[in-house]
């Protein structure tokens, strides 16, 4: 297996205004010739990468298909996923979009295998992953996948980084315990990720704990510690949640370069339509843990073809229209205890009729291939109707 | 890291004097006549009395006599017991018995305690887990004074797997059993700490972000939820050293075991002033220097204290 080669980050970047990546010199020393894409121990001994096949054409890299997952309460049965399905095809960026509470991180939990269990149940579905299903799979076989095929970034990397241990430590883990690489080795495989996700001064801050790090610099090494065996799937869940908004822009922009440059496909997960727009390629949106619209990201953007998706486009804060009063959809969320008859969404919905009380649309296909609304009444054939 | 501990040291002396001074207080102030508890039930002379009032400095004020002791205390001299053996000597004898069974007893207790309580932190809600819990509720809630003779007499007289009593100069083999009772109320806390700490740690968020990497169960668990659940155990073993070192009074009563506890006794019982005064102070250091290390161990533990 190879790895396309790709520029070494003291001169390939883009220099988008990132002023961070000029300090990263003073990080290298002689060693400058051992950059982080030359064959070395790390990535030319690793025969124990577990042997999934790659996905032959025309075949997905993830291909999620009716994901159902329960949680088991005090109060009652929580259906959190209620048949999910969604595909990512390889260096493709796929943004899922909903509420808190809409099951989009235990929907990726799922998929890397690392929900609480119990008291989550998966209850059905298949996660295929380079057409095999990784839900049925065995568990040590399921671990190999995790990490090495597909990584994950967490929200919050303050709580996700383990307080007692130094970051350098803490991203060549993997490396050290599951590929075997050498200790010295693992340092400076830990500056070099450190130096691809522009931490300045990587080499003095390997040491240094996540403590010591402001939060935007933790979230970076979160992703790099997620690069480290170099996955071809990459998590990202709310990434930039927890951060300020100069910080979110240059995290986003971090995870879309990097995406490029290694050839990685991504699935970013979020609530912030603002922070996808420039990012994805195709956008899935939750209700309820369902799947309410799935489409590529202009079509989305230009004309929703769900109420939900247009509620959360117009509550977007615009320049344009300065002044006015902030546009939201009305209600909350449902419980996933009590989930309401027919469609998820009707209680708030401002167009809902009769029939989306008593049955639950399905995702259908409208026009193009790879476009579909989960709706009765697509806002689209109302807007006809109304003209 | 220094000033601290050079702060602390200066605290430690503060401590012991003062600690020291209650004590010698307590001892040697409410005696209405120490010469006379030396002498039972005889007469003494007045001459004898003479002699020995000018031995102890009786005829000085009190605060004289705590500064004359404290000379001798800190010059190495630890005075004689009221029976005229130098108490270096009785404590040469004793304080090894007792920092055996104390660090024995120590070892059994971080062992079941940590070990129980990992798996029961893992396995919350199991019959193990359960198990565990009323066990430790017996244990906490027998006085050591119950537990150790029941201990001896099951253990040692019926079932005769150990030495009933551990005699003058106690062998590893024969400190085991006291060193189970005396540790019981420390494995309990233990176990129970080791409990919620790896119960809380196993549901913390770099658990589940070591578990995403793809790190085999026996890495996460060993290497990231244990050694985040130690730093609070670690402070209570800590502290518990103390305490087994001067609380194995009745253990060591029980098993006849020549240590400090059952000496301290006989000091109390037969008024021997110098006797407990001298073993309460080198208690009393043992004390503040564990606590020292505890406190230098946590920082050692967890990378976000540091001291100033």
């Amino acid at each position: 297996m190879t790895y396309q080669q790709y520029p070494h980050p003291t001169h390939g970047y883009p220099a988008s205004g990132e002023s961070q990546t000029a300090p990263v010199v003073a990080g290298w020393g002689d060693d400058r010739s051992a950059s982080w894409d030359t064959p070395t121990a790390a990535w030319t001994t690793a025969p124990s990468r577990a042997r999934v096949e790659r996905p032959t054409s025309g075949e997905h890299l993830l291909d999620v298909r009716d994901l159902r997952v329960e949680f088991d309460t005090r109060d009652g049965v929580a259906r959190v996923v209620n048949g999910i399905s969604f595909h990512v095809d390889p260096g493709e960026t796929l943004a899922i979009l909903g509420e808190s509470g809409s099951g989009k991180s235990v929907t990726a939990q799922a998929v890397l295998g690392i929900l609480d269990t119990p008291p989550a149940v998966v209850r059905g579905g298949q996660v295929l992953y380079g057409g095999e299903d990784l839900l049925t799979m065995a568990p040590e076989r399921r671990r190999q996948v995790r990490g090495q095929e597909i990584a994950m970034v967490f929200q919050d990397a303050l709580s996700a980084l383990n307080p007692v241990y130094p970051v350098g430590w803490q991203i060549t883990e993997a490396l050290r315990s599951r590929r075997g690489i050498a200790k010295a080795d693992a340092k400076r495989r830990a500056v070099e990720l450190m130096d691809l996700v522009r931490i300045p001064a990587a080499a003095q801050r390997v040491d240094d704990y996540p403590h010591q790090f402001s939060g935007g610099m933790r979230q970076r090494v979160m992703i790099a510690m997620a690069l480290a065996m170099r996955p071809k799937l990459l998590i990202a869940d709310e990434p930039t949640t927890a951060l300020d908004v100069t910080v979110q822009a240059q995290i986003m922009d971090l995870l879309a370069t990097l995406r490029a440059e290694l050839e990685m496909a991504l699935i970013l997960i979020t609530h912030d339509l603002g922070v996808v727009a420039d990012v994805a390629d195709r956008i899935t949106v939750m209700y309820a843990g369902r799947v309410v619209e799935q489409a590529d990201v202009h079509t989305l953007y230009g004309a929703p073809a769900h109420p939900y998706t247009r509620g959360l486009l117009a509550s977007v804060p615009r320049l344009e229209r300065r002044g006015q009063g902030l546009h939201s959809i009305s209600g909350t969320p449902p419980n996933p205890i009590a989930i309401p008859q027919g469609c998820a969404f009707h209680p708030r919905c401002p167009y809902a009729q009769q029939m989306c009380r008593i049955t639950e649309p399905t995702l259908l296909r409208i026009g193009r291939l790879d476009r579909a609304s989960a709706c009765h009444f697509p806002p689209e054939a109302l807007d006809a109707r109304h003209a | 890291m220094a000033r601290y501990i050079i702060r602390r040291l200066l605290q430690m002396v503060v401590t012991f004097i003062g600690t020291t001074f209650v004590v010698y207080a307590l001892m040697f102030a409410n005696q209405n006549d120490p010469l006379q508890a030396l002498a039972g039930d005889r007469p003494v002379s007045d001459n004898v009395r003479q002699v020995l009032t000018e031995q102890y400095h009786l005829d000085d004020p009190f605060l004289v006599q705590y500064a004359y002791y404290m000379k001798g205390l800190l010059t190495g001299d630890l005075g004689r017991t009221l029976t005229g053996r130098p108490i270096g000597d009785v404590m040469a004898d004793a304080w090894p018995n007792t920092i055996k069974l104390a660090l024995l007893a120590l070892f059994f207790a971080a062992l079941f305690g940590i070990g129980a309580g990992l798996v029961a932190g893992l396995r919350r809600g199991t019959v193990f887990d359960n198990t565990t819990l009323a066990l430790t509720l017996v244990v906490v809630g027998l006085p050591i004074i119950v537990l150790a003779p029941i201990a001896q007499l099951v253990f040692g007289v019926k079932l005769g797997w150990f030495p009933t009593t551990a005699g003058a100069r106690p062998d590893l083999y024969g400190l085991i059993l006291p060193a189970l009772v005396l540790g019981a109320a420390s494995t309990a806390t233990i176990l129970r700490l080791t409990r919620t700490s790896v119960a809380e740690n196993v549901r913390a968020d770099y658990v589940r972000t070591a578990r995403a990497k793809g790190l085999a169960v026996r890495r996460v668990v060993s290497v990231h939820v244990l050694r985040n659940s130690l730093i609070p155990v670690i402070t209570l073993i800590g502290v518990d050293l103390g305490n087994l070192m001067a609380g194995a009074i009745v253990t060591e009563g029980v098993f006849n075991i020549p240590g400090v506890g059952s000496k301290l006794l006989l000091g109390i019982q037969t008024e021997d002033g110098p006797l407990v005064v001298g073993f309460v102070s080198v208690l009393v250091i043992v004390f503040l220097v564990t606590n020292l290390l505890v406190d230098l161990l946590y920082a050692v533990l967890d990378p976000r204290i540091r001291y100033e």
